[in-house]
């Protein structure tokens, strides 16, 4: 071994001896180590198939649902089924694009998807924002499956003000 | 030689039966005439299937491969559309004229105009074009085999729906082919189709 292999050699060594002596030791109060295996569905034993929750139906409001924060992408109020979206056609932008809002009503993609990535607007869609499922999603009716602790700005802010 | 069968065949025809009776000429005449009808009826209505349809691998391949995953083909009720329903019309002058015009597609199958997948895409716009002229031309007749829009419940509908059929399909400014393309099979490359990005 060379001159250079052993300096490596005693710097890993020294280096795993200082991370088994860094670890905190365990507290007392955490006694089961390991996760619980339940997740969504309700059992620990994963022997047994559950049977699965019957297909939800997607929301279809046809109303904007209100945004968590600005950016946020809007979720789509209606169903997409069948919907094309590929190389060939956009059928999103058959009634959301700019030249066929007036005759749809529906709300124009925002001016954002217009802009390249260095921030120059474009005449058309930009491609980077051509595929509208990257973002925006549905809505199915199912019950929460996680509990949600998001608390949006203004009520961060109400709660500020009042104090 | 050949006027000399056809005057031969010409005097055959002109004279009265001489053997045979009136009463078995006509009346066979006439089953004879309801057999053929029957029977050329049957041949028209067996290209009529969906079955004779996909029998070219060029449409089981291609189109009918899209067609599986629609509301046409498979959806809640089980009511569904086949080839014939949406490509072939229903009244009899309008589909025999469609099947002389059939003639096409039998030249392209000896042919082979769109036999393999990459010749099939490169037609995919035109043929897609024909369609849409073609629905276009008759106010989505196809479509009206099934569809009424007299018998249309706006209330069972989404909003959207709703809106756009109480308004554009009911006063007939638009007909079901301007907003459905692609509602049974893949879109072309939709750049420059009117209304399409």
């Amino acid at each position: 071994m060379t001159m250079y292999g052993k300096l490596a050699a005693a710097a890993f060594l020294i280096g795993l001896l200082a991370m088994t002596l860094s670890v905190e030791p365990a507290s007392a109060q955490t006694v089961n180590v390991i996760p619980s295996l339940k997740g969504l569905s309700g059992s620990e034993d994963m022997s047994r198939n559950e049977e699965p929750p019957r297909l939800s139906q997607v929301e279809e409001t046809d109303r904007p649902r209100p945004r968590n924060y600005p950016e946020q992408p809007p979720t789509i109020p209606h169903s997409i089924e069948g919907y094309q979206l590929d190389k060939n056609g956009n059928q999103c932008l058959s009634c959301h694009a700019r030249g066929r809002v007036a005759e749809s009503g529906a709300p124009m993609v925002s001016v954002t998807h217009f802009m390249d990535r260095d921030g120059q607007t474009l005449a058309t869609v930009s491609p980077r924002r051509y595929f509208c499922n990257q973002c925006h999603v549905i809505q199915n009716r199912v019950p929460e499956a996680l509990k949600n602790n998001f608390v949006d700005i203004d009520a961060l802010l109400a709660v500020e003000a009042a104090n | 030689m050949i006027v000399k069968s056809v005057k031969s065949f010409w005097n055959v025809l002109r004279r009265p039966a001489s053997t045979l009776s009136l009463g078995f000429l006509c009346i066979g005449g006439f089953v004879a005439g309801v057999i053929f009808w029957g029977g050329f009826n049957t041949a028209l209505e067996l290209t009529n299937t969906e079955t004779f349809c996909i029998s070219c691998h060029e449409m089981r391949d291609n189109v009918y491969q899209e067609l599986r995953s629609t509301v046409h083909f498979t959806n809640q009720s089980g009511v569904r559309a086949t080839c014939p329903d949406c490509h072939v019309p229903h009244d009899w002058t309008d589909k025999i004229a469609r099947k002389m015009q059939a003639s096409k597609e039998v030249w392209g199958t000896i042919f082979g105009t769109i036999n393999t997948r990459e010749k099939f895409l490169d037609h995919r716009l035109e043929l897609a074009k024909h369609e849409w002229a073609r629905l276009k031309s008759n106010d989505s007749l196809e479509c009206r085999n099934c569809h009424s829009e007299q018998y249309m419940d706006f209330s069972l509908q989404e909003a959207r729906a709703a809106e756009a059929h109480s308004t554009f399909l009911a006063t007939g400014e638009k007909t079901c082919i301007d907003c459905h393309k692609g509602i049974a099979h893949e879109l072309p490359n939709m750049a420059g189709v009117e209304g399409w990005n």
